[in-house]
């Protein structure tokens, strides 16, 4: 996304806000432990995490701000959080 | 047309010449007789603005930031606690690249509270990427104006102007003054078109929020805009001397400067005193001149070197402090001089007021010869 002078911006441009930016730790899904609850999607402030199809939970790292309360709340503890070097 | 006419209303005059759609601001000694003047205008349908009445400084700008953003031309008017209540207003107007003028009639920041003129007020905003021009009399103070509103909404630059002039010493001084007219400042000035602006038809926002991935390329950005509007700054200070026989190209300006072997750098009302003060130690022999910054920022370092290259020793004046380092003008004079090895020596003059008489300015010259600065001068240490 180019510059806009003054950070003018066009309506629904938030979206362009690619928050995974804000990250220091990620989430990182063990699907050996995951018992496919949704604990983890209905948990996520950012509504980041989405059902596949096999029925896994996964996040998308491009707005995962990496807050870990998905890996708080998993009652598998199938989710670690690792620290990320950008 | 030469009038002899109160700072204040000069500036008014040239204000209305202008043509502001839209006015807010709050009085504040010594600011007041300039916005009383133009409310004054706008009430005689002199000028067909709104001027917008507001409780505080704080509105008072941001009223301007809508008024801008939607596409008027826009006019604020403050000074020392009032622009302090603006500093947040400030960083956004520069931020939203909007292309406001803002007349400060400078003087001090308390506590303690003080209504007498320094500089401290617009030089405590210097970061916050408003153009900022210092008028040594109230002909360039009014002049200034016009080249303040053309600079900010040209194109490449977008970004607002401070147009300084020291209280109380110029804005309720009477000066004899040549006011254009509203035909000469219409062909002058043309009208403010952005290429962007609010409209409910076709929304857009202004100042977003930049991530950090964004955030220090949007500063950058600024930062170049503010140094490339150097070269527009020289074109129409030109421009205007072309039409009106006063030359504003150069954001540095010489003062018996050639052959100097002293130079006296300062900013504002003091550069008539030191004029004054100049041409009568060269009766004494001394090869002494001044250079007067007339543009703050974008600060002209290039070509401050190369107009003090020759001399052998440089005296700031400066009418602030950045408490616990040195006066804002000296730290840039210091940094455009540095490789060239030439000492430079500080002096803090007329804070809160302080009249700074031609004596003084033989002083500092005796001072900075025997290589004594970086002080506040005149100190009255009886009570210290």
């Amino acid at each position: 996304m180019a510059l806009a002078v003054g950070c003018r911006a066009r309506p629904g441009k938030a979206r362009d806000n690619k928050t995974g930016s804000w990250r220091v730790f990620k989430p990182v899904f063990d699907q050996e432990k995951c018992s496919k609850c949704g604990t983890c999607r209905t948990i996520c402030p950012e509504g980041c995490i989405s059902e596949n199809a096999e029925e896994f939970f996964v996040p998308d790292y491009t707005y995962c701000k990496g807050c870990g309360l998905c890996a708080e709340e998993c009652p598998k503890e199938a989710i670690g959080m690792i620290q990320e070097e950008k | 047309m030469m009038q002899m006419i109160e700072g204040s209303h000069a500036v008014a005059e040239a204000v209305k010449f202008c043509r502001p759609q839209v006015i807010a601001a709050y009085p504040i000694t010594p600011q007041t007789h300039i916005v009383e003047a133009l409310a004054d205008f706008v009430a005689n349908c002199e000028l067909d603005a709104e001027y917008i009445t507001v409780e505080n400084e704080f509105s008072a700008l941001s009223a301007c930031i809508g008024a801008s953003a939607a596409g008027s031309r826009t006019y604020s008017a403050t000074t020392s606690q009032g622009l302090a209540l603006m500093f947040e207003v400030c960083f956004n107007v520069a931020g939203m690249r909007l292309p406001i003028v803002m007349s400060i009639a400078n003087r001090a920041l308390g506590a303690p509270l003080s209504i007498w003129n320094d500089q401290q007020d617009s030089i405590s905003l210097r970061d916050s990427g408003w153009l900022q021009f210092y008028a040594e009399d109230n002909q360039e103070a009014t002049d200034l104006h016009y080249i303040a509103y053309r600079v900010a909404e040209d194109p490449s630059v977008l970004l607002p102007a401070f147009v300084c002039f020291d209280g109380f010493i110029l804005s309720h001084t009477y000066e004899p003054t040549d006011l254009l007219t509203q035909e000469d400042v219409d062909k002058y000035l043309p009208k403010f078109t952005p290429k962007e602006r609010l409209d409910a038809a076709d929304p857009i926002s202004f100042g977003m929020y930049a991530t950090p991935d964004y955030y220090h390329e949007f500063r950058y950005d600024m930062d170049r805009a503010l140094k490339e509007s150097k070269a527009i700054i020289r074109e129409a200070g030109k421009e205007f001397g072309r039409m009106f026989n006063r030359d504003y190209s150069a954001m540095v300006e010489g003062y018996r400067l050639e052959d100097a072997d002293t130079a006296i750098v300062a900013m504002g009302s003091i550069c008539g005193t030191t004029k004054d003060a100049i041409d009568e130690i060269r009766e004494e022999g001394k090869k002494v001149g001044l250079l007067k910054v007339r543009v703050f920022r974008p600060f002209p370092s290039e070509n401050m070197a190369k107009a003090l290259a020759h001399v052998k020793r440089v005296a700031v004046l400066d009418k602030n402090v950045s408490l616990g380092a040195k006066g804002a003008l000296a730290l840039e004079v210091k940094d455009a001089l540095y490789s060239s090895g030439i000492p430079v020596k500080d002096y803090i003059i007329g804070l809160g007021g302080r009249d700074v008489r031609k004596k003084d300015i033989k002083a500092i010259v005796e001072l900075v010869e025997k290589g004594q600065g970086d002080i506040f001068y005149g100190l009255r240490r009886e009570v210290l």
